[in-house]
Order: C-alpha cells, then structure tokens, then sequence
C-alpha cells in the first residue's frame, strides 16, 4: 500500500505536468489556427461523447508541418540551429580539452580547488553570464577598447549581434559540461601507460594521440553531447548576443508564440525540434551506457 | 564426571527451535536453495559452512525475513515464520559489514533496537549498559562508528544485535573482515558470550577453521544442499563424503576397488601394490569404486619398514613443506600417486632423518582411512 | 609529485581567465560612476543605490525567491520519492515510462517545457501567476533532484536499511531513522540545486508567468535586451557574490568535515 502511494505521487505529477502537456503540444501541432480564444481549432468537446471525438480527430491534420517545409525561413533556421551547435560543440572541445589535460596534470592537492572554479560558473545565473559578453563584445566595449588602444585594429569590429557573438556566447556557458566529463576520463587514465608508451619508443606528441587521446574519447564523446543537446534548443544566448540574421529554432519558437500568437505553428516548430534532438538523445544515451558497461 | 554432554540433536524427545521443512528457493532459475529439511536446537552455536554461492546466505537471509521461501516452511518454536515481517522476528542480524548506522554513536546504535520496543528510558539505558560490558565497550559509548577500529565496530556490531535478548541471533560472516590475529581471539570471545547469554546462534562462513572452533554443529553446503551436518570431531573423523573430507582440512583420498575382507574391505589401487585395509561397516558390492580418505597426520613416514602397521606402502620424497611447528611431506608412490604425510617436528631440523628424493615408508592403521562410497 | 609544464599551466591559466575575465569586468564596472557603461568615470556605489531604489526589480526579487524556495522544496520531496522509486521499487507497470519522465525533461529544451505548460494551464483554465511557476520549476527541478538523490542511493549499503528493519523498524520508519539522514547531503544539494536553477530560468518562468508575477530574470531579460545598463551590473554583482560565498562556504565546510573524519579514522585504527 505504501509502496503504491510512494510511486504514485511522483508518477501521476509526471504523468500531469510533463507527459500531457507535451501531448497536447502535439495535437495544437496539428489543429488550426484561429482568430478565437484559444486561438486554434478545433477544440475536443467531450460533451457530444464519441461523436465528439471524431469530429475532433477528423479536424486534425499536417497542415502546420506542411506549411513549415514550404516556409524556408523554417528549413533555414532548423539548418543554422544544426550548423551554429555543431560549431560551437566542436570550438568548447577545443578550449575544453586542453583546460580538463591542464587540470589532470596538476599536482594533485589542486585539483579540488581547480574542480570548484570550473563548477563555479555553472552556479551563477546563466542570463548574467550571457550578459556579461554584451559590454565586451559591444561595438563601443571592452574587447575593442583594448585591441584599438594597443593599435591591433584601427576601426572597431562588429561581433556582437553576429553569429560569432553567438559562438563565443555558446562556448563560454557550456564549458563546464565539456571540461567536466573530460577531465573525469582523462583523471582516471592510469600514468604508468604513458611511460609504458614511452618506453615503448613514443614520442610524447605521438604517445598522447595514441594512448591518452583515445583513452578520454568517452569523456569527449559525453562532453559533446552535453554541449550539443542544449545548445540546438538555446533561445537566450541567439536573443541577447545574435543578431536579426541569426537563425535559432529556439528563437522561432518563441516569436511564433509571443510575437505571431500561432499556437499552433509554435507547436509544429517544437515537435520537430524534439524530433531533431531524438537522434543525439539516443546517441548520447548509448555511449553513458557502454561506458557503465565498461565500468561495472 | 556424570556431566551431561550439550548434544540436544541426538535426544528424540527435544523439540528443535529451528525447523526447515522441505524448504526451496528459487532467483528465477537459479534454485538457491534446494528442498532441505533440518532442525536447529536452542542454545546452539550452529554454523553454516560451504563455498560462496552455496546458499549459506540465503538460508540465514530467510530466517531473518528478507527472503521467502518458493516452497516448503520454517518454523521458529514451532510457528511458521512466512507471515511475519523481519521487524516483528524474534530473530536478529550481525550483518558482514556490520552496518552500523554511521550517524548514529555507538550507544545509540545499540538502543536502537530498544528504543523501536518503547521500552522505558531507564530499562533501555540500562539494557545498553550491560551490552557496553558484555563487550568491553564501556568508553567508546559516545564514538561514532568512523572513529573506531576494526575490532571495536565488530563488537558493537555485536551487542547491537544482543541487545534486544532475540530467540536467534544470526551472524553473517562476524569475523571476516577482521585479520587472523584478532579473528582468533575474537572467536573464543565470541564462543563466550554465546555460552554467558545463551542465546541459539546460527554463523555463515566460508572459513572452516573458524566453523570448527565455534559451532557446536557444522552444516556443510555446497550447491544449495546441506551435504551433512555434524560436530566438528565427526565431520572432520568420520566425513561422510569425499566433498566434506576434501572440503574439511587436509585430506588423502586414494580411489580404488572394494572386496569385503573381515571386518572391512580390502581396496586395491594400483597394479602390484598391495590392497589397503580399512575397518568399515558400510554395506559395499564387491568390486564397486571406493574412496579411502586419509588425513596426513595419520600417515606414519619412516626410513624403515614399520612393522605394527597393517597398511604400508613405499615411494620417493617429492616436497617438503616446512611449516614450523609441523612438516608435511609429498611421497610419490610408483603409480604416481601422491600421498601426504604430517609429522610435528619434535626434534632440530638438521636432525631430520629424511630429505628430497630419499626413499621412505608410509603406513597407517586400519581406522584411520575412512572408506566413502563412489 | 609532477610538476606543470608550461603547457598545462598555459592551458589553465587562459582557460580561468576565459571564465572568470568576463564576470570580474562586470563587477568591476558595476563600481562605474558614469552612465556610460563602457567608460570608466571614477568609484562610486551609485547604482547600489539606485537598485535599492527600484521597487519593480525588488519586486520581482521577492517573487522569484518565493517561487524558488516553494519549487525547490517540492522538487526535493517529489524528487526524492522519485528516486527512492527508481533504485528501490524494482519492477512495476509503466517503470520504463516513469524514469524516461525522470531522464526527458534533463534534455528537453526550456522552449518545449514551457510551451507545454502554459497550453496545459491554458487547457485546464488555470490562472497563471506564481502558482503556475511554481508548479512548471517544481517539474523539471524534481527531475534533477532525483537524479542527484539516486546516484547517492545506488552507493547506499542496503545492509543499514535491513539492519534497520532487524531492530524493530517499520520499512518507513527506517526510511526516516536511518536512509534520510545519510543521504541528506545529497538531498540538500539536490535541494539547493533545484533553488538556483528555479532562481536562474527565464525561459520557462516567461512562457508560465502571467501578467500578475515578474520573476526577476524576466525583469533583467526585458532590461538587458536593450543594452548594457549599469544597474544591472550591480544586479549581477549582487547575484555573483551570494553565490560564489554560497559555494565556498559549502565546499570549506565540506572538506574540513572530510578532513576531521579521516584523521579521526586513522586515530581510531591506532587505537
């Protein structure tokens, strides 16, 4: 009896608050819209019983997709959603690797305090980190005041309000999911391999590629993930640091919601967003389980 | 003396504490334990004894009530125990890894069980106290259990489990995370606290020389069935099965062919030796395969051929194993077999009459092979 | 002990700089005299000043603690029975559905949650206001806490529960006697997780707050999108220094808990 209690609460909460609501992000996915409150139809009126139901299900259709794939806006922002995380995924491992092999290296008393600054950030507002690169990036900011002062650049550069503000944006607030898992794998790597490479006749270059890189790829492969998955979704970073040429699907979502009020085109654009995100989801749920495998 | 001797199992009018009957367990398709019928005696110290992935565990498991038997009873004082939850067992645990409640100081860990009774303040602090010295634990009432040795976690462990005065007390591997030192003393003191408290203990171990030393019956298991349960004198004496002889100790076992022969049988084993003796009053076919098994302190080695003894046979010394106290020796007789003699060193070791390669006699009486069927 | 090399030191001390420079500028010019934000005009505390004096932003930073300290203790709870449901209950109907409830929302981008709540609270006609926030944080922060609470569970000795059941306890009374105060430091920063990141969201707050509830990041996120302002330097200043004291403090005090437990180990086995 307890038992049921214990597992119905938190079942029936999810049931209420995160399975149905995204049903019925399906089904105003493929009502119509409508100039009435709420601004779709049709609506089901389980009033008129079966009747009601049929009526209701025989309102529903793909128009809302079918009118997606003949927007190109929609195409561009799924492709530039794609291509902006991609990018950004690939750049934070570029930064991550080498500040999670830093952070294995160091003698091991620092570590702790080199594992709280990295988990830091991820404790402080996400909108306030985000913000941070405004007066930097800005035209007039601190990163032009700099590189003209010491005579780089004579005209300020545009980056804020550009896709490369939006790079630099991504990189910056994720960095903690890349460093993170990384340096976890790379923690555990066993030093007496790298010597045995050595030993074995590999340069130290050659020894990393060969023994240390590969033995992280999990970590990297984790990281990546955790960079990617977030980032197709992201609204606030393309909001407050793109630009009105930058194309996020997350941005689309909410102008369609808040600007357009097309319920149901909204609706449309999250269904695919989901579909889009089921790919890396599975993906990324395979290597965490292979890797439990190889653990346990 | 006319003291009567502890040994409740061989008295037909004493009604057992712990009955199993025909009990099974089943994990899926594994079968854990498999249709075993025995009795447990009050105030016994019965220790269950086999390999791991016997069902030592899994028998004590259900006796405490975190498992269910798939068939069959077990009745404690004669009522079935299936219905009734592990908190309201007259039955209590010393777990393998104490689990001692690490919040929780070590007073306080043994008023637990007290506490959960609501009993009285002064009835628990009392009771608690008494624990303290049962187990000479009076100044560490007030550690945490993280503040503790190896050997004090082990006691509190203990009177935890004591404290409550529970029918049976259950005791899962009490001693194996200790080292061999403290793990001698600790099974005397153990011993002793059961005799003081007269509590029915019922020990899972896998190592024999502590179920020896402790239990006042051994239960061999292997692969979910008791293979026998005795003394320790009689199952070590008198093994009822080349598994428990081999499993108890060290062991010669010689196969061979039996022929009735006086009071025994005559056993031959190889071409061109002569057949063994053993007195015996097991019920054999003539020529159907037979075990003798020999323990090594039973086998006299000499230079000379010993006259008084009716079995003696002759081979190549092919180790020395020198153990301080004892030395045993792995004779090599012409067949190949190897047969291992134990004999306490009573004299200096550059006195020793034989060394590596030296050829030696071995003989031994004829009680001193148990004969075991195939 | 190895030492650094100039690669490694190269590599970390860049990649703290990447980190920390941007928000050390912040707080820097949060001290900024001049309303031109990217000029510095002299030390001044003004802008403090000024924030006190807005009664829109401290408005919304009441809303947004009230929404965070409800949400957060209801995520603890139901998040802790989620998790004590996945390590513990075993098999039961509809378990497979159940932990992909728990794992989904983990992934789910902030837009989808926060559309689907709102057409739910839409759908059922429920007035949207601190409420509705409080219910859509209290979802997808259980989903952290449980996974928090759960890693802790996995590594439990199931062996104190038993022990626990052996003395005389009722399954919940050994939950509460033994299981929660063990696991307590998991459920407590499962708890000030779910806390900061009720305390953190825009996206969802924005799609289920109504007009009658102005959480405090949707109040910097209207301010911010025009621009640079100084009063929201002295917001983020504000904000940056509770939580890098919060996490300091917790961590020293972690540690030297840790330290004390070993030495008094080590005693303990000399003994």
């Amino acid at each position: 009896m307890r038992r049921l209690t214990l597992i119905a609460v938190p079942y029936l909460w999810l049931l209420a608050l995160f399975l149905v609501p995204f049903l019925i992000v399906v089904k105003i996915s493929l009502s119509d819209t409508a100039l009435a409150i709420p601004p779709y139809t049709p609506e089901l009126d389980l009033r008129e019983g079966w009747a009601g139901v049929k009526e209701f299900l025989a309102g529903l259709d793909f128009e809302n997709f079918e009118f997606l794939a003949s927007d190109d806006l929609y195409w561009r922002a799924y492709l530039s959603s794609l291509q902006i995380a991609a990018i950004s995924t690939f750049l934070t491992l570029l930064v991550g690797y080498p500040i999670a092999y830093g952070m294995a290296k160091a003698p091991e008393h620092w570590r702790p305090t080199l594992l709280l600054l990295v988990i830091l950030p991820f404790w402080t507002s996400f909108l306030i980190r985000v913000y941070s690169w405004m007066g930097i990036l800005a035209t007039e900011g601190y990163l032009n005041q700099l590189l003209i002062s010491i005579g780089i650049i004579g005209e300020p550069l545009t980056i804020l309000n550009t896709n490369v503000a939006v790079y630099i944006g991504i990189v910056y607030t994720y960095l903690p999911f890349m460093i993170l898992p990384i340096y976890s794998s790379l923690e555990r790597l066993d030093g007496s391999l790298l010597e045995a490479a050595e030993d074995l006749g590999c340069s130290r270059f050659s020894a990393f590629w060969l023994v240390t890189f590969p033995l992280s790829k999990a970590g990297v492969i984790a990281g990546s993930f955790l960079v990617f998955i977030p980032a197709l979704g992201e609204f606030v970073i393309p909001s407050l640091l793109g630009g009105s040429k930058t194309l996020m699907i997350g941005k689309v979502l909410w102008e369609e919601f808040f600007n357009n009020r097309d319920w149901p085109v909204a609706s449309a654009v999250a269904v695919i967003l989901l579909l889009l995100l089921i790919v890396p989801i599975i993906l990324f749920q395979r290597n965490e389980q292979k890797q439990r495998e190889a653990e346990g | 003396m006319g003291e009567k001797v502890f040994a409740p199992w061989t008295d037909p009018n004493e009604t057992p504490l712990i009955q199993f009957k025909n009990v099974t367990k089943r994990f899926g398709e594994f079968t854990a334990i498999d249709n075993q019928t025995f009795d447990i005696y009050e105030r016994e110290f019965f220790a269950l004894l086999g390999p791991s992935g016997c069902g030592k565990t899994t028998m004590m498991r259900m006796l405490a009530g975190f498992e269910a038997p798939s068939e069959g009873t077990i009745l404690l004082g004669g009522q079935d125990i299936a219905p009734i939850p592990p908190n309201k067992r007259a039955v209590n645990m010393m777990f393998q890894s104490y689990a001692l409640f690490p919040h929780l100081s070590i007073w306080e860990n043994i008023a637990f069980g007290l506490k959960r009774d609501g009993l009285p303040k002064e009835q628990i602090a009392a009771r608690v106290e008494e624990m303290l010295k049962l187990t000479r634990l009076e100044k560490f009432a007030r550690r945490k259990p993280h503040q503790c040795s190896g050997g004090q976690r082990q006691r509190v462990a203990l009177a935890r489990s004591l404290a409550k005065a529970p029918k049976l007390l259950l005791l899962d591997e009490p001693l194996g995370a200790l080292d061999a030192k403290l793990r001698q003393d600790t099974q005397f003191e153990l011993m002793d606290i059961q005799e003081k408290t007269g509590t029915t203990f019922v020990i899972v171990t896998h190592d024999q020389e502590e179920a020896m030393t402790v239990a006042s019956r051994v239960a061999v298991m292997d692969h979910g069935k008791i293979i026998q349960a005795d003394t320790p004198a009689r199952i070590y004496e008198m093994p009822g099965s080349v598994y428990v002889a081999d499993f108890i100790g060290d062991v010669n076992i010689i196969e061979g062919r039996a022929t009735p022969a006086g009071d025994g049988y005559d056993i031959a084993f190889a071409e061109g030796e002569p057949a063994l003796h053993a007195k015996s009053d097991k019920k054999l076919q003539a020529g159907s395969t037979a075990y003798l098994a020999i323990r090594p302190e039973k086998v006299r080695i000499s230079t000379e051929r010993p006259d008084d003894l009716p079995n003696v046979v002759r081979g190549k010394i092919l180790d020395i194993a020198y153990l301080g106290n004892l030395s045993t020796y792995h004779v090599r007789l012409p067949n190949g077999q190897i047969i291992k003699s134990q004999t306490a060193n009573t004299r200096r070791l550059s006195n020793r009459p034989f060394t590596w390669e030296d050829e030696v006699w071995l003989g031994w009486t004829d009680t001193a092979a148990v004969l075991l069927e195939g | 002990m190895r030492k650094l090399t100039w690669f490694n030191t190269t590599a970390l001390t860049l990649g703290f700089a990447f980190l920390y420079l941007p928000m050390v500028i912040l707080v820097v010019y949060s001290f900024n005299a001049s309303k031109l934000v990217t000029v510095w005009g002299g030390f001044s505390t003004r802008w403090y000043g000024e924030l006190m004096r807005n009664e829109a932003f401290l408005d919304a930073a009441w809303v947004t603690v009230k929404v965070a300290v409800m949400s957060s203790t209801l995520a603890t709870i139901l998040g802790t029975m989620a998790a004590y449901v996945l390590v513990r209950a075993g098999r039961f109907a509809g378990r497979t559905l159940f932990s992909g409830m728990i794992y989904a929302p983990l992934v789910m981008p902030e837009v989808i949650t926060g559309l689907s709540l709102l057409l739910l609270f839409i759908g059922i006609g429920m007035d949207r206001g601190v409420m509705t926030i409080v219910l859509a944080h209290t979802t997808f922060a259980m989903c952290y806490v449980s996974v928090v609470v759960s890693s802790r569970l996995v590594s439990f000795d199931r062996s104190l529960e038993e022990a626990a059941l052996d003395l005389g306890c009722t399954p919940f009374e050994a939950f509460r006697l033994v299981t929660l105060p063990i696991i307590a430091p998991a459920v407590i920063s499962g708890w000030l997780l779910a806390f900061t990141l009720s305390l953190d969201d825009l996206v969802i707050a924005s799609f289920t707050a109504g007009p009658s509830a102005t959480t405090l990041p949707i109040k910097i996120f209207s301010a911010v999108r025009l621009g640079v302002s100084p009063e929201i330097n002295a917001l983020s200043t504000i904000m940056i220094g509770i939580v890098t004291v919060g996490v300091i403090s917790a961590s020293l005090i972690s540690k030297r808990s840790m330290l004390r437990q070993s030495a008094e180990e080590r005693a303990a086995d000399r003994t």
